[in-house]
């Protein structure tokens, strides 16, 4: 494979005791952070999605995140969180056009009628796959993938995987904690060591 | 007009029946009567006073008297809409939203009502103007302290919907909406209950007063509806106010949920 140029760059990202973290993904690329509980791994994405106050700024081919309204950044750079929120009364209306999830939800071992549902009679797991199907309905140019497969059975892992695997062939970047090493190493080309922060905030 | 007035004679026979309760609740062993006797004890000291410090400012008929008053008023609603949350902004600047939210409903409103008047009597007259800032105050208090509550005690349950819409790539406006509508609903509902309530459950209070003092029922409807409906727009602009601010203050330019700006449970 050749050497893209960096569809997401982050320098000096620092947020209390976590940083600073430099890092850079390609287009089609896979970087897994790994490191400790309390490493800053779920932090350092909530960094790169701007969803917390950071030092630091973040770049989407070329283009910083601090240059554009933050809900533009967010809609390209996409935080999955490995704890879901949810707001509507039915988990159909978190998207955009539920009608055409059925395909994709089908693969991940998702029965139809859970669009209807209200989301907290889903289980952890069908919460953990619809959250990441709601995550890539628009296809996002990065993927900030946090714990994405924490709650599923090795078959869902599989699917879901294999998603993500043609979402990068498309050409998007990912961003990926787990604490599962297999899945770094079937899913990353590059993996970035957090270390725990010697010393703790006051 | 042949309205009741209530002398030292009237007073003291009500007095007797809470001398009763507390002593009902000391056979009974009911644990009350400490509470009923020092809480009536403090509403006629607290009253009379009130009484003799108006009485004074109404016939003074000083203006800068009355500004200084409502000014005071105002501080002791923003206090108490301050103090009453559980969970807190950090700083001073959680004081000055309770400001901010009971003072704009309260001097919009009384100021529409007074200019109403103002054909009939001397609006800028303390006896006129005081009553009527304060009535108006308690409503705005009452409603802006219940929406801050809603949206501080909410905004922390809520966190992940939130941030699960922040990701999505919405504002936070968008993101806030749920619990922004959920704490402005919250805020007016005493108001829209006591409207619902109004003659059918319960006499209110002005229109009782008012024919008790000798006014025509129908008159004392009609100040009663006025007064509703000043009520119902200065609770709500104070609702709207406050929770707007809180929304603002509990998130910031970037679209990102500020909870580190929350302190206390």
């Amino acid at each position: 494979m050749q050497t893209q140029p960096p569809t997401l760059t982050a320098k000096g990202l620092k947020f209390q005791s976590i940083g600073p973290v430099d890092l850079a993904v390609a287009a089609g690329g896979c970087l897994a952070l790994v490191g400790p509980s309390g490493a800053g791994k779920s932090l350092t994405l909530k960094m790169i999605a701007d969803l917390v106050p950071h030092d630091g700024d973040c770049f989407i081919d070329g283009t910083a995140a601090s240059s554009m309204p933050a809900p533009r950044w967010r809609s390209q750079v996409r935080y999955v969180s490995s704890e879901p929120g949810w707001w509507a009364p039915s988990v159909a209306g978190h998207f955009a056009d539920p009608k055409t999830q059925a395909d994709a939800m089908k693969r991940l071992f998702l029965d139809a009628s859970l669009l209807s549902a209200a989301p907290d009679r889903l289980s952890t797991g069908e919460r953990q796959r619809m959250a990441f199907l709601r995550a890539i309905e628009d296809r996002p140019k990065v993927l900030l993938l946090d714990e994405p497969t924490s709650a599923l059975d090795p078959a869902s892992v599989t699917a879901v995987e294999e998603i993500v695997r043609e979402l990068m062939a498309a050409g998007a970047a990912i961003v990926l904690t787990s604490h599962d090493p297999e899945q770094v190493e079937r899913l990353a080309d590059e993996v970035l060591t957090l270390k725990k922060a010697t010393e703790m905030a006051p | 007009m042949n309205g009741l007035a209530f002398g030292p004679f009237e007073l003291a026979l009500a007095a007797g029946l809470v001398l009763v309760n507390a002593t009902l609740s000391l056979i009974a062993d009911l644990g009350i009567h400490r509470s009923i006797l020092i809480a009536s004890a403090r509403m006629v000291a607290q009253l009379l006073l009130v009484g003799f410090v108006l009485g004074y400012i109404f016939t003074s008929a000083d203006h800068w008297l009355s500004l200084l008053v409502i000014a005071a008023m105002l501080c002791a609603a923003t206090f108490e809409v301050g103090s009453r949350q559980r969970s807190r902004l950090a700083g001073p600047w959680h004081y000055g939203l309770s400001g901010i939210a009971v003072s704009s409903g309260t001097v919009l409103v009384a100021g529409f009502a007074l200019l109403t008047v103002a054909d009939s009597a001397d609006w800028t007259a303390p006896r006129i103007v005081i009553p009527i800032v304060g009535i108006i105050l308690g409503s705005a208090m009452s409603a802006s302290s219940v929406a801050l509550n809603t949206m501080f005690g909410g905004v922390s349950a809520e966190r992940a919907a939130i941030e699960a819409q922040l990701s999505l790539g919405r504002s936070r406006a968008q993101a806030m909406k749920p619990l922004m509508q959920r704490a402005i609903y919250a805020g007016t509902l005493p108001v829209l209950n006591q409207m619902a309530g109004a003659g059918v459950i319960t006499l209110p209070g002005i229109m009782s007063g008012q024919i008790l003092a000798g006014a025509n029922p129908l008159t004392a409807a009609q100040s009663q509806i006025f007064l509703m409906l000043l009520l119902c727009a200065a609770s709500t602009a104070s609702v709207v106010a406050a929770v707007w601010l809180a929304a603002r203050s509990l998130s910031d330019e970037r679209d990102r949920l500020r909870l580190d700006r929350l302190q206390g449970r």
